[in-house]
């Protein structure tokens, strides 16, 4: 009985130490990357290539996301909205949810999945094979050749992506709400306008998405650095990296939507 | 794929980018007074306006017919100015009332538009001579309970 016990808590503490182990491995990591990054950030032509994989490439499933997504909103706020006579105030509702937080944060986890995923992937791959050995052979910093581009295509990419999210979703709002449910266009539009503050709602989202692209940059490309070198390995970084970059997402949505919007309205 | 082909994508996803976010500001948020210009403005004076806000809508018989282009104040008169951008399809009669409304009970407020039978026709700013304010709900209901109190000791006679 004792010694299951005993078991058990050992068991917790390897548990805490471990994932405490793996945090400071990831705040020095962190710490070499930003030193890499003054190297890298002049080889612009590295970070298009990696903009044009992460970002470009995930244009098409964020349009029609937000779009989606604004669309439904439309249809389920008029839903409530129109029991109390207030149907006009669709394109507000709709327009500030996107903004401040579904655009940054379903970009986030969309970005997630559809990219970080593939940078995890190949980054660990190139430790499996040993590329990343190879480089440091020819004396090429993998940090600033391989993972500093891939992780400043991330940080640079978020803010744009989920500024088209939320204008699709706004487009889509307004598709579904004006054209189809009929409400009044200049109601729409104006009472956007009117609720809807650049500075509190628009700056303060493309300031989340900038904190979002730069933490699920990072997880990706740590996972992939430190990858076990097998196909196994490989496997099992793709799914922590989805998995730990949706979870802090939201965890950070969490402390800065608290940081941001608290006292208001 | 090579080097200037990745440029013009990203360029091309850059510049969607920030055409998303000058959306967000000027359609979305409120940066630039967007404004039309079409039409003509006519200037109606109100005790208080409630809750009116620029671009409501402006309506006539239930049809929208213009918006609220500016609000002010008469640092003299201490009334509330407030400039109509009528569209030039509609003529409205000299003697034309408006009101400030509100759609539904809880809807935002509109000026409502009631044309007379003046022949002559208000042009670009003029001046429309009879408003009726906002109903604020306090005044209302302290109105209500005065004329009942003032009801009460009749009826115990």
């Amino acid at each position: 009985m004792i010694s299951y016990l005993t078991q058990f808590i050992e068991m917790l503490g390897r548990f805490v130490t471990s994932r405490i182990d793996r945090l400071g491995l990831a705040a020095r990591f962190a710490g070499l990357l930003l030193l890499a990054l003054g190297v890298s950030i002049r080889r612009t032509t590295l970070i298009i290539r990696e903009v044009y994989f992460s970002g470009v490439r995930s244009l098409s499933i964020i349009t029609v996301s937000g779009l989606f997504v604004g669309m439904v909103l439309a249809v389920q706020g008029y839903e409530v909205l129109q029991r109390y006579g207030s149907a006009e105030s669709l394109g507000v509702i709709v327009a500030l949810s996107l903004v401040r937080e579904l655009g940054p944060v379903v970009t986030a986890l969309l970005f997630a999945g559809r990219a970080s995923s593939a940078v995890t992937a190949e980054i660990a791959l190139m430790r499996a094979t040993e590329q990343l050995a190879a480089m440091d052979m020819m004396a090429v910093d993998p940090l600033s050749r391989v993972v500093a581009p891939r992780f400043l295509a991330a940080v640079f990419s978020m803010p744009f992506l989920a500024a088209i999210f939320s204008a699709a979703g706004v487009i889509g709002a307004w598709i579904i709400g004006v054209h189809l449910i009929g409400i009044d266009d200049g109601a729409f539009w104006s009472q956007m306008q009117a609720n809807v503050d650049v500075r509190i709602d628009v700056l303060n989202g493309l300031l989340k998405s900038i904190v979002f692209g730069t933490a699920v940059g990072l997880i990706s490309v740590f996972e992939g650095y430190f990858a076990a070198p097998t196909a196994e390995g490989i496997a099992s970084a793709t799914t922590r990296t989805v998995v730990i970059s949706s979870l802090s997402v939201l965890l950070l949505d969490l402390v800065l939507t608290v940081m941001m919007f608290r006292g208001l309205s | 794929m090579n080097r200037s082909k990745f440029d013009f994508a990203v360029g091309i996803f850059v510049a969607i980018g920030l055409l998303a976010i000058v959306f967000m500001a000027l359609k979305v948020g409120n940066l630039a007074g967007f404004d039309s210009g079409s039409g003509y403005v006519l200037e109606a004076r109100f005790d208080n306006i409630g809750g009116l806000k620029i671009r409501a809508p402006v309506k006539s018989a239930g049809v929208v017919v213009g918006r609220v282009d500016s609000i002010g104040l008469d640092s003299e008169t201490y009334e509330a100015v407030v400039k109509l951008r009528i569209s030039a399809n509609y003529r409205f009669s000299k003697d034309t009332i408006a009101a400030i409304l509100t759609s539904g009970l809880l809807g935002e407020q509109y000026v409502g538009l009631e044309s007379g039978g003046d022949p002559v026709y208000l042009a670009n700013g003029d001046r429309l001579g009879k408003t009726q304010s906002a109903m604020v709900l306090e005044k209302l209901i302290s109105q209500f309970l005065f004329s009942k109190a003032a009801e009460t000791p009749a009826k115990t006679k």
